[in-house]
């Protein structure tokens, strides 16, 4: 990381955007730039300073009153609807007239504004959001009776099965010679999705994959513990994967990558 | 306007909109920096809201709710942008020449020097390029993530970033210039 960078990455870190991986990085660079860390500090600063001053203002009572009567007036029936309305409110036919022109002042900037890759590596609501919906799926199938919809340690019984029942097809690989026993597969929810589960077995250890078609979102490849589970997602061949297990993260990395190789 | 004359549904517009009345007020008072239009423009997007209630979908009508006040915010610049004939009060001169918020002024002398740092604070964001001012008034101020930021501000979420940047950036060295001009 270098130090163009870290000046619009120490504000991600401040303001709590960064995930583990990038703040650790703009952390590093820190500790070796002693004229990044120190802007650090200074904005920390100043933050600090204008949440302790500038807090939202009190809208003026008579606005409260004003808008509370313009919302009670719009939502009786009306026998001349609009120009009542219209008569109410000063603002409404100026506001009106411009309507369609209105963007212009905000477009000034955002073609100066670089669209650097930061995307990628702000904390991202919805991967945290699957993240959660996998683990939910994976406690569902411990459930008695929910693990698999097919159950036998064929592969070639599996794969088969999520034929016509899903718009991808899974890949279901052997992998009994690393110590990981094909279970079954099942249909799950992801994320909204339909999605396939394929079910492995280390020791009494339960291993959920789930398999999705990849739509683009750019979730990266992440390793994290949920409550008390570890959950891995990678993508390959257009695919997504998340792995959930409460094997540990040792054995759970193993069991990735002998998956991922075995495609 | 579909259902608009359902009472119960006006009540539960107020429940969820009303809460974040003075979050709107405080965005519009920076971005169009006059309190009779700041009011105007919260009012207008009340009802804005109020016609467009039926499509709010999402967890958080907070940047819902801003994203439709900073369009009649910036429709209201357009407005003055396309009639230079009309005369517009010059906000900056008024602005050097009238406390930007009328505000009782605190007793407790711990809270006078907080007092002068609020109102420096104010008028230094307020001076700053509109683009910079919606987007550090929306995080620092308002409190929203980066991620509702972009959606309101309809920029990416790299755009935020290096707005935000640049904002703060400005903000210190005016700050600076400020504390070495009263010491």
């Amino acid at each position: 990381m270098n130090c163009s960078e870290s000046e619009v990455l120490i504000h991600a870190l401040l303001d709590g955007e960064l995930d583990a991986g990038h703040a650790h990085e703009v952390e590093a660079h820190l500790t070796g730039c002693s004229n990044c860390s120190a802007k650090l500090a200074m904005f920390r600063e100043m933050r600090q300073a204008m949440s302790e001053t500038n807090r939202a203002e009190s809208a003026p009572a008579h606005l409260r009153q004003r808008i509370e009567a313009a919302v009670a007036s719009a939502a009786k029936p009306q026998t001349s609807p609009a120009p009542s309305l219209a008569a109410r409110l000063k603002f409404w036919p100026r506001v009106r007239r411009s309507f369609f022109g209105g963007f212009a002042a905000g477009a000034v900037l955002s073609a100066a504004a670089a669209a650097i890759l930061f995307i990628a590596v702000v904390h991202d609501d919805q991967a945290q959001r699957i993240a959660g919906d996998v683990v939910s799926a994976h406690l569902r199938s411990l459930q008695a009776g929910h693990l698999t919809d097919v159950e036998t340690s064929d592969r070639h019984t599996v794969k088969p099965w999520f034929n016509g029942r899903l718009d991808v097809s899974p890949p279901v690989v052997d992998l009994s010679a690393e110590g990981f026993a094909l279970v079954g597969g099942r249909l799950d929810e992801v994320n909204g999705e339909t999605t396939a589960a394929v079910v492995y077995r280390r020791r009494q250890h339960l291993i959920n994959v789930f398999v999705a078609r990849h739509l683009g979102h750019n979730l990266g490849e992440t390793s994290e513990a949920r409550h008390g589970f570890n959950v891995r997602h990678w993508t390959q061949s257009g695919l997504d994967f998340w792995a959930v297990s409460d094997i540990n993260t040792a054995e759970l990395n193993e069991f990735c990558q002998s998956f991922a190789a075995a495609m | 306007m579909p259902a608009s004359d359902d009472p119960e549904r006006a009540r539960r517009f107020r429940e969820a909109t009303l809460p974040h009345l003075d979050d709107a007020y405080t965005l519009a008072r920076y971005l169009l920096r006059d309190p009779a239009d700041a009011e105007d423009a919260v009012q207008e997007c009340y009802l804005r809201a109020l016609h467009h209630f039926d499509s709010y979908r999402g967890p958080s009508i907070r940047p819902w709710l801003l994203a439709i006040l900073r369009n009649v915010c910036h429709a209201e610049f357009a407005r003055r942008a396309r009639q230079p004939q009309v005369p517009v009060r010059n906000v900056t001169e008024d602005a050097a020449e009238q406390p930007l918020w009328q505000e009782p002024p605190p007793s407790p002398e711990a809270d006078l020097l907080r007092h002068r740092d609020a109102q420096a604070i104010r008028r230094l964001v307020i001076a700053l390029p509109a683009p910079l001012r919606e987007v550090i008034v929306l995080r620092d101020i308002n409190d929203l993530s980066y991620r509702e930021i972009a959606e309101i501000a309809r920029v990416p979420l790299g755009t935020v970033m290096s707005r935000l940047a640049r904002a703060r950036a400005m903000l210190r060295a005016a700050w600076n210039l400020e504390e070495e001009s009263t010491s």
